[in-house]
């Protein structure tokens, strides 16, 4: 009796790797959890409205993503990967090393970071630099090329302008690739704004990235988790509080938090679809251009993703939180499409 | 002084350390209790409104011009007919004195967006209603269900307010009219996730927690019973048994994620088995539940009494007769709780799981071991990154239907000890 049940096991287990080696009938996607949301909700409506099976989205963050994409061109492979960034020289270069010898890319728009605190609290209105002094590790002093570790612990302190309110902000960990753009895009931004620090950036790279990209470690920048619902319900019980999200989080719950101005922009949709709001990223997919052929449904999904009620100005994505692209970007996306263009960086 | 004085005197202060000691255990058991019952208000209360849906209920004219096709078309065109259109019209009757672009969008977002689908179907069901007017209860958007249900405060100033005055007026006619109204939501039990809060689900979670248990347990049950009663029974006491003992003990203090990375590397990247199924699920849980199945075995088997196998074998039955027929269903009550308890910790477990690709948005409810499927906890974390506010209730929701699973198992577990259990 038991070896019966031994052997029919062993045997449902080999079936079950035949099957996956016969080919898939679904397309896999994997990678970045900022794309997840987007990606997520073309794919259910593609699956409701086509006769296809509803492609699996996986959530392993960009690099994982592309760690999985790029490992072979069998079917066992994704299909798709999301990114919060570029692909990068080393990963592409991996890609063609396991022979993914051709990929697409697909910019799908733009996703703001939002610097936010709870409804009723002060208004913020902060610039690069603010940030950039609020929460380096270490900041330069009025002498050129002197680097102190940030005495600031009042944002009144950093800019007379500011409320006279302690620095704590909540933002995601470094393992998260929100994390990454706004150290990137915010703190950079302020850090270059002091000449002498922008010229070592040809001198000497690496310190150049110590010093714009290491967030502090005493207590004023708190790691709040990848959650950013989390971050939130943190900020309405500690309305001294910021917090660093997503935009689709502050548009979802508009009636809780209110984002501060960056560099005088109000972070809303028109002023990030413009470019005026400085703290925003582009999102991609890549395509293995070799399974679009392979699995069923793969054109047809690109043809979904990159339709105009998708992706366009007033397409469904962007009621899910996507700044959209605009309509030269657009155009040219959706050629490259159509015409499966090759990856070339 | 003698004796009796001395104990005398030292009687108070005894009496009162025994009653600091059960007063302080009292207040150990009540904490505990309160923690509970405030993690259960809370979690039952924010749970409550998800099973609950909201419908709105609409009078669509299915004409046969308008849609392009008609009773005796294919099911293909009946498929791919333009449904959205019918009930976009159907809301601009009710509100002919929108005109603007913006603001018809925002009119056409009072249903979901699956009630297209849900026409679709309807009408693939009921070829019949072609060419008439039906009324039909639509799902409604999850900010609809949001100002039905309170949970966006109608009173709070238009620009705090995530449904703007125009739309919660259209609401506030729709409610006067009697064309909103709340229903059981079986949805949540009868289809598998979504994006859109008020059409998520919970089905594919629980069907794909049953088939990474269900391999889980055909899995591991036989092997640990069987080590279990190698171990106890027919091992030599030697050091290389001591040595596996202590193995055993081990692994069962090793933290699951490590399972998981096991799992990735063996079975996906070596035996190249498919990633987010439930059997690679499966098989990385049992090798978590291996070693606790087998020390529960192990002293439900040592429990049984030695007279009991040395009576068999002094009637002439062989070890394997005394074991199986003696031994082992004396100890099977006791076997079976430490199974159930096994079960029970991997069903609740994530981080093995999150390796292997399991935490993914699938739609498609698993029919087999093979089938790309995702189970309870992780769609509880999935749910609970969502920005959408209708999911914070969902959430709330699956942890409910995990919690009840959990407790019914161990209520088994309970039962089946209760009811086999032998007094020696």
């Amino acid at each position: 009796m038991k070896r019966l049940k031994k052997i029919s096991l062993v045997a449902s287990l080999i079936a079950a790797s035949q099957i996956q080696a016969a080919g898939r009938d679904y397309i896999s996607v994997v990678g970045s959890s900022t794309v997840y949301p987007f990606s997520t909700v073309v794919a259910e409506r593609f699956g409701k409205s086509t006769t296809f099976k509803t492609p699996k989205i996986e959530s392993t963050g960009t690099g994982g993503g592309m760690k999985l994409f790029c490992k072979g061109n069998g079917v066992d492979t994704a299909d798709i990967t999301n990114a919060s960034r570029r692909i990068k020289e080393s990963e592409l270069k991996m890609c063609h090393d396991n022979g993914v010898n051709e990929v697409v890319e697909v910019l799908i728009g733009y996703d703001g970071i939002v610097v936010a605190n709870d409804i009723n609290s002060h208004e913020f209105k902060l610039t690069r630099k603010d940030l950039f002094l609020a929460l380096a590790k270490e900041i330069p002093t009025e002498k050129e090329g002197e680097l102190v570790a940030n005495p600031h612990t009042m944002w009144n302190e950093v800019n007379a302008e500011l409320p006279a309110v302690k620095i704590e902000v909540l933002g995601p960990p470094p393992t998260s690739g929100t994390r990454d753009a706004f150290v990137e895009l915010a703190m950079e931004g302020g850090c270059k704004k002091f000449p002498w620090i922008k010229e070592t950036k040809s001198a000497d790279k690496s310190k150049y990235k110590s010093i714009c990209h290491t967030i502090r470690e005493d207590g004023a920048y708190i790691e709040a988790g990848e959650n950013d619902n989390l971050i939130i319900q943190k900020l309405q019980k500690n309305p001294d509080a910021l917090g660093i999200f997503g935009f689709s989080f502050l548009d979802q719950n508009s009636d809780l938090v209110k984002g501060s101005t960056v560099d005088g922009a109000e972070p809303e949709f028109e002023t990030i679809a413009s470019g005026e709001y400085p703290v925003s990223r582009p999102l991609f997919f890549y395509v293995k251009k070799a399974h679009v052929s392979e699995i069923p449904g793969m054109k047809e999904f690109l043809n979904e993703f990159t339709s105009e009620k998708a992706m366009g100005e007033e397409g469904y994505l962007t009621d899910k939180g996507l700044i959209p692209l605009d309509a030269d970007k657009y155009m040219k996306v959706k050629e490259n499409v159509m015409n499966l263009k090759n990856l070339e960086l | 002084m003698n004796n009796t004085d001395l104990v005398k005197k030292s009687l108070q202060k005894r009496y009162l350390k025994e009653r600091i000691f059960k007063t302080m255990g009292f207040v150990s058991i009540a904490t505990a209790i309160l923690f509970l019952l405030i993690l259960l208000t809370d979690i039952i209360g924010k749970a409550l409104p998800a099973f609950s849906q909201t419908n709105i209920e609409l009078q669509v004219e299915l004409s046969e011009e308008q849609l392009g096709i008609n009773a005796n078309s294919s099911e293909d065109d009946i498929r791919n007919a333009d449904y959205r259109k019918v009930i976009r019209e159907a809301l601009l009757g009710l509100f002919p004195d929108v005109t603007k672009r913006k603001e018809k969008r925002e009119l056409y977002s009072l249903t979901s967006m699956g009630a297209e689908f849900q026409l679709r179907d309807t009408v693939i069901e009921n070829p019949e209603f072609l060419g008439t007017t039906q009324t039909i209860n639509f799902l409604a958007d999850d900010d609809v269900a949001g100002v039905v249900k309170g949970n966006i405060d109608r009173n709070l100033p238009e620009s705090d307010r995530r449904v703007k005055n125009q739309k919660l007026g259209w609401i506030e006619t729709l409610e006067a009219n009697g064309q909103i109204n709340t229903t059981f939501n079986w949805q949540f039990f009868s289809s598998g996730d979504s994006r859109e809060p008020e059409m998520a689900g919970i089905k594919g979670a629980i069907l794909g927690s049953f088939f990474t248990l269900l391999v889980t347990l055909a899995l591991s049950f036989p092997i640990a019973v069987a080590a279990a009663i190698y171990l106890e029974e027919f091992a030599p006491k030697n050091r290389f048994i001591d040595f596996i003992e202590i193995n055993i003990n081990n692994l069962a203090a090793v933290p699951s994620i490590v399972f998981g990375l096991l799992g990735l590397a063996v079975f996906i990247n070596f035996f190249s088995m498919p990633r987010s199924a439930p059997v690679v699920g499966g098989i990385v849980l049992s090798l978590m539940t291996l070693p606790t199945i087998i020390i529960a075995s192990r002293s439900a088997i040592k429990a049984v009494p030695p007279s009991l196998r040395e009576a068999a074998l002094g009637l002439g039955a062989s070890k394997m007769q005394t074991v199986f027929h003696h031994v082992l269903p004396a100890a099977l009550p006791g076997i079976l709780t430490g199974t159930i308890i096994g079960m029970a910790q991997a069903l609740g477990e994530t981080a093995p799981l999150l390796m292997i690709g399991m935490v993914a948005f699938i739609v498609d409810i698993p029919q087999s071991v093979v089938d790309p499927s995702t189970v309870l906890p992780i769609q509880v974390f999935l749910w609970a990154d969502s920005p959408e506010r209708g999911f914070l209730e969902k959430t709330s929701a699956a942890i409910m239907v995990l919690l009840f699973f959990l407790i019914a198992m161990n209520a088994i577990a309970i039962y089946l000890r209760k009811k086999f259990e032998k007094k020696w």
